[in-house]
């Protein structure tokens, strides 16, 4: 947490996810600076939320976000990429079965 | 070419299909009127004459209180508080705007939003004198939103039984915005109470030019008790005196201003005035 | 986004210069988006941080001719909507510096280069505004250019970039919204209304045209970031796209816009137009222009102004942290 005594005052980057309304995920919408948690908080509301965007606000410092590197890609991701029949429309079912 | 329309190119391209990417970016949706289903007929039996008085008292104090914000544009200490400071100024402009038109609606003169704002002369305005004085330092815009803030809102919490249905929706509105600007000021005034030695000094310093001017909000709208609490606990948790001092005779409410409040009114009115037959 | 990267070895295969290099090229070649933690050309990331921090930069900057006309806004209506507007550019300068900061720069670093004058910002906003109609003709031709400018960027290939414009846009078609319709009301009203808005179209036209940049033979970047998918059009096609779509508006409004050489070419199916002085736009970016100094004072200003209020909201987080700290340990 050094980083946030630096002499010139300068804030840490903070990371915003918005929930647009009910039913939706946070998305990811943008970063911004403040010296702490709570004031990264007012702050995400009002500079990502001035047009009646949200219903719930998260904030988490960018340092502490843990992502995949780029050459973790494609064992990551690859991997996936040929289980079809993890798809419900790789089954073949007949158009008269209800319900399905 | 899909931009050849600037707008409607906003929806187009490989991953901006419209209704995915409005739900993907959170884009705001629809906006409400605050006084929608209110009915706006003069109660019978209410005193007008009161009543436009308290509407264009509370006006006063949002409008004055505004401007003094506004001019923080482009000078506030970070870019994030200049989007903080604007927000607040909005919400006190709109509540400002709302409460002169009921003004207009219940003096008699059936005068506009407008004619108040910009066509009264300083003697005329009802607004408390903490209002008009100059910004001062970021510690003194704090200390004093600090206080405006927390005193408005007991107000307004009180007017949201008012037995005029307007104010009372004007003031419903009105406390979910002063709850937010009262925080604002209070987690600032923690921070800058808490912070250095020079954001300590500052804060004292603000502290001591506000005190003055708290009996005349008092004597404005009794909300001592609960208002004093809430000071109280803010400069206790930041390190700081509590807000004491002689009270400045004189009162914003009776027609007494500060010299700092013509000069405030000469800029605001500046336009509107060389233009009095213009339309904006 | 600035993360941390997870410690996981470097995955074997394929990551050799000319692989990255490649695979770089045929993202940007699909019209797919670059992200963050791809690899990407050394040139390609020092450009975008130009670019975006520019951009970034004239937001800021941008706030000021502007918001010498809040606290004198004529009605309560124009003072909320310009103040609105205003906290916009404050807004959209905040999710630019964002996106560049995903570039591995920090925004501190983007304005001290400002305030050194190492990066520029927009011509345009060295220019005076005189009146208050100047309000909604900077609303109509520098938003509206901005917005000719900007549509096509929400289609760049660097990802926060794009979003981050896409955001911009949708927010800014408020502005020129509002700019035009001021100036309808105005056209509308007293003769010395018409004449002010007469006057400031006058006064913006030129500079207006200018904020495309110089003329595509003397655009030396601008090759490789149309390349690169940074810009996807040069600078004289968006002009001309602004003069096709401003030219008719004029007219609706009953305005005459400062261009002799202004007429329909019919062979083309768009408008001829003069050319803008060039040096005055040299002359403007160099530092000397008519508010160069002044802006960059008030930023400067505000921001040494701001130094005890940042550097106290850092000193209570770092206390309030080892408060925590210490009542854990207790």
């Amino acid at each position: 947490m050094s980083d946030t005594t630096t002499p010139r005052g300068d804030w840490p980057l903070y990371e915003v996810f918005v929930r647009g309304k009910r039913g939706l995920n946070h998305v990811h919408v943008g970063s911004l600076h403040a010296a702490d948690d709570r004031m990264a908080l007012t702050h995400a509301r009002d500079l990502y939320t001035r047009r009646n965007e949200g219903v719930s606000i998260w904030v988490v410092r960018s340092d502490l976000i843990t992502a995949s590197t780029r050459e973790e890609r494609d064992p990551f991701f690859d991997p996936s990429a040929d289980k079809v029949y993890r798809h419900p429309t790789f089954y073949d079912i007949p158009d008269d079965v209800p319900h399905i | 070419m899909s931009d050849d329309h600037v707008y409607l190119s906003l929806a187009q391209g490989p991953d901006a299909g419209a209704d995915e990417g409005d739900a993907r970016w959170a884009f705001g949706t629809g906006f409400e009127d605050p006084l929608h289903g209110v009915d706006t007929a003069v109660p019978a039996g209410l005193d007008t004459a009161a009543l436009a008085a308290r509407c264009l008292a509370l006006a006063d104090d949002a409008l004055v209180s505004a401007q003094r914000l506004t001019e923080w544009t482009t000078r506030a200490p970070e870019l994030e508080e200049e989007v903080a400071l604007a927000n607040i100024a909005l919400d006190l402009l709109g509540q400002a705007r709302l409460l002169y038109a009921r003004c207009g609606q219940t003096d008699g003169t059936g005068r506009g939003e407008d004619a108040y704002a910009y066509f009264r002369d300083a003697a005329d305005f009802r607004n408390v004198r903490l209002a008009e004085l100059p910004n001062g330092d970021f510690a003194f815009t704090i200390v004093r939103l600090l206080v405006l803030s927390s005193w408005r809102l007991a107000e307004l919490q009180r007017l949201t039984a008012s037995p005029d249905p307007v104010l009372a929706a004007v003031a419903a509105k009105g406390i979910k915005e002063l709850a937010y600007h009262r925080q604002y000021a209070a987690e600032w005034a923690l921070r800058l109470g808490d912070g250095t030695e020079e954001s300590h000094r500052r804060m004292r310093a603000a502290l001591d030019a506000v005190a003055p001017y708290l009996d005349e909000l008092f004597a404005a709208c009794d909300v001592r008790e609960e208002v004093t609490a809430v000071l109280a606990q803010v400069t206790e948790a930041a390190g700081l005196p509590p807000l004491e001092g002689a009270a400045l005779p004189g009162a914003g409410r009776e027609g007494t201003h500060t010299a700092h409040l013509a000069p405030l009114l000469a800029e605001l009115q500046s336009v509107a005035r060389a233009h009095p037959e213009a339309a904006w | 986004m600035t993360t941390t990267e997870s410690g996981a070895p470097p995955a074997p295969g394929g990551t050799g210069p000319a692989d990255l290099q490649e695979r770089f090229e045929a993202t940007i070649a699909r019209d797919q988006r670059v992200e963050p933690r791809d690899w990407m050309p050394d040139g390609y990331r020092r450009t975008l941080i130009r670019q975006i921090a520019q951009h970034a930069h004239s937001e800021i900057i941008g706030m000021q001719p502007e918001a010498a006309w809040i606290t004198r806004a004529p009605s309560l209506r124009r003072k909320a909507i310009l103040l609105a507007k205003v906290q916009d550019e404050a807004g959209h300068g905040l999710y630019l510096y964002s996106a560049a900061e995903t570039l591995g720069v920090d925004r501190a670093e983007l304005n001290d280069r400002l305030l050194e004058g190492r990066q520029k910002y927009s011509s345009i906003f060295n220019y005076p505004t005189l009146t208050f109609a100047d309000v909604g003709v900077i609303g109509w031709f520098v938003d509206g250019a901005a917005i000719c400018n900007q549509v096509p960027l929400c289609r760049s290939s660097y990802g926060p970039y794009a979003r981050a414009m896409v955001r911009v846009c949708k927010e800014e078609s408020f502005h020129q919204r509002q700019g035009y319709e001021l100036l309808r009301t105005m056209t509308r009203g007293t003769k010395a209304q018409r004449e002010m808005v007469q006057d400031a179209v006058n006064r913006w036209w030129w500079p207006s045209l200018m904020m495309f940049g110089p003329p595509d033979e003397n655009s030396p970047n601008s090759a490789q970031s149309m390349a690169w998918k940074i810009k996807r059009h040069s600078n004289d096609e968006l002009r001309q796209r602004f003069v096709d779509m401003t030219v008719p508006q004029a007219e609706a409004l009953g305005v005459t816009l400062p261009d002799p050489e202004l007429r329909w070419n019919e062979e083309r199916g768009r408008y001829d137009f003069g050319t803008p002085d060039f040096d005055e736009l040299v002359r403007v970016i160099k530092g000397e222009g008519p508010c160069n100094a002044e802006r960059m004072e008030r930023r400067r200003t505000a921001h040494e102004e701001g130094a005890w209020v940042r550097e106290a909201a850092a000193a209570h987080a770092a206390k309030q942290a080892s408060r925590s700290k210490r009542g854990m340990a207790a």
